[in-house]
């Protein structure tokens, strides 16, 4: 199994989105930027140079949906029947917003927003990986619910 | 100068799910639009025409193709595209010429023709196109991006489904009476709360469909048309005094359909003044190109791709206070005969999205609208109207038209 993006993220034990750090200006990007021809989307700078570095594993949900429906081609079923997944937006410590599944087993009753949530990395398909978000419960948290 | 130009006239054919060449609508729009205008084709200057991607090199030029179906007149001839903004940017275009003094008469036309079900992406591969990567990494659809807007709603202001749905309800009302409207028929809250989830916390009748349909709108400098209604010993047309197609200033840190992510909001630090939206931005740019702000608007037409994002906008043109829309909503103030309605054609709700058409629409029903010609749904008194929409890749638009 590999990386559905090659360079958008790690596949180890403790997983994490590839952003791009200007070197000019420090700003962050995800996805990536590509390794040749960039230039910073930030509009005071004219960097053209960055450096790759991990993103937080872990933020807090903007908000999150899910796809009772299953979505059209490019989008390859994971089963027939279709299973229904979620979707959440997660808020990064880097002050960016990335979309991603919801880990496999998690709905939207277990997300809410502002909720923390972990980056994994599970099957997208038979040959490829991708990044998704799991709810973190706290201790006690479970209890409660 | 003046920086206005004069609607002489606007037509349209009415949305559906026709089947039919996107050329055809556009050619009964434009006529339509014309014979309101009281103009014959050959007196047209300037042809513009609304980009539709879904049909082919002949959509790629909509403008020559619809001077073509009218009979080649010699008119200069442009081609806009602008995602759902399409319709505004063309509209910009002609008014540009037109101010400029190159061009007088103008007629702007979208139309489209539209496949079933989700909007899907071109086909191929292309692992470097946002619009492709969202289906393919994450089956991310347009209604997803709708329903996470709608959640936040739910979550930082108390909105909830039953509001959604009363959306929709006005808005099915609303359109009862407009023969240019697709779905004609009254919806209850139980129904939408009743139709299927698509994704949480939106049902089907909470998303609008995609259409068949086209829009077209004749735009005059204000000298041809004060000269044209001294002729006509008719009243002063209706004006446009805003066309807003800003893009959004970086950092844009709300997710936007079909991105994966926002830029990074951390350039701006901490504890600066709280930054406007792009879509509040888009507004902003109107108003202030108008010279008069959201207590002037007598009228709204929003692009409520879903009930909720009907909400949003609200707020966006700044006619409520943030998280303030539900109560407006609740108390009728956005129904015909309300303080502020909105959606008086009846929205996407009752049209169904026609892409490179549905920014035109909308100025098509404030012309209306500001003439008290909009039968069965007429906002009485209205002065000054203000729509307002969003596409992908940092596409907008408002347009604000006066009597």
């Amino acid at each position: 199994m590999r990386a559905a993006v090659e360079g958008w993220f790690t596949t180890g034990p403790e997983p994490a989105l590839l952003g791009s750090r200007c070197v000019s200006c420090a700003t962050m990007f995800f996805p990536p930027v590509r390794a040749e021809g960039a230039f910073c989307g930030n509009p005071a700078c004219a960097g053209e140079v960055f450096e790759t570095v991990e993103l937080s594993r872990r933020g807090t949900v903007w908000s999150y949906t899910d796809a009772r429906y299953q979505p059209p081609a490019p989008y390859v079923p994971r089963s027939d029947p279709y299973q229904p997944f979620a979707l959440a937006a997660v808020e990064l410590a880097e002050g960016i917003t990335v979309l991603g599944q919801v880990a496999d087993g998690y709905g939207v009753a277990e997300l809410r927003v502002g909720g923390e949530v972990e980056l994994v990395v599970e099957p997208l398909d038979d040959e490829l990986l991708i990044w998704r978000w799991k709810p973190v419960t706290e201790l006690g948290e479970e209890a409660d619910q | 100068m003046s920086a206005e130009v004069a609607v002489l006239g606007v037509g349209m054919h009415p949305w559906g799910k026709w089947g039919r060449p996107f050329t055809e609508y556009g050619v009964v729009a434009a006529r339509a639009a014309l014979a309101d205008a009281g103009i014959e084709w050959p007196t047209v200057d300037l042809v513009v025409g609304g980009e539709t991607v879904r049909n082919g090199y002949a959509g790629y030029v909509a403008g020559a193709t619809f001077a073509q179906a009218l009979g080649w007149n010699g008119a200069r001839v442009a081609t806009s595209y602008a995602a759902c903004a399409t319709g505004a940017q063309a509209l910009d275009t002609a008014r540009a010429r037109i101010l400029a003094g190159l061009s007088e008469v103008a007629l702007v036309v979208g139309a489209d023709t539209t496949p079933k079900g989700f909007l899907a992406p071109n086909a191929g591969e292309r692992w470097e196109d946002p619009d492709w990567l969202r289906f393919r990494l994450l089956g991310m659809t347009n209604p997803a991006y709708f329903a996470l807007y709608a959640r936040r709603r739910m979550d930082l202001y108390g909105a909830t489904q039953e509001d959604f749905a009363r959306v929709k309800v006005k808005n099915a009302r609303h359109g009862l009476a407009n023969p240019m409207a697709r779905y004609r028929k009254e919806v209850s809250v139980e129904e939408v709360l009743g139709s299927a989830v698509v994704s949480d916390p939106l049902h089907l009748l909470d998303i609008c469909a995609t259409s068949d349909g086209a829009a077209a709108v004749v735009v005059t400098s204000t000298a041809f048309a004060e000269r044209y209604a001294r002729k006509l010993g008719g009243e002063r047309p209706v004006r446009i005094s805003a066309i807003s197609t800003v893009t959004p200033r970086f950092p844009n840190t709300i997710i936007d359909m079909p991105l994966l992510s926002t830029d990074s909001a951390a350039v701006l630090g901490e504890g600066g003044e709280p930054r406007r939206t792009f879509k509040e931005s888009i507004a902003d740019a109107a108003y202030e190109e108008a010279g008069i702000g959201p207590d002037d608007v007598s009228l709204a037409e929003v692009y409520d791709l879903s009930t909720a994002l009907e909400l949003d906008w609200i707020e966006d043109l700044g006619l409520c206070a943030i998280g303030e829309a539900e109560q407006l909503l609740r108390e009728g103030e956005t129904t015909v005969g309300g303080r502020i309605p909105v959606n008086p054609s009846g929205g996407l709700a009752c049209f169904g999205e026609a892409v490179p058409a549905q920014a035109l629409a909308q100025v098509c029903e404030l012309t209306w609208q500001l003439r008290g010609q909009a039968t069965g749904r007429q906002v009485e008194g209205a002065r000054v109207g203000i729509t307002a929409n969003q596409g992908l890749f940092g596409h907008g638009s408002s347009v604000i038209l006066r009597r």
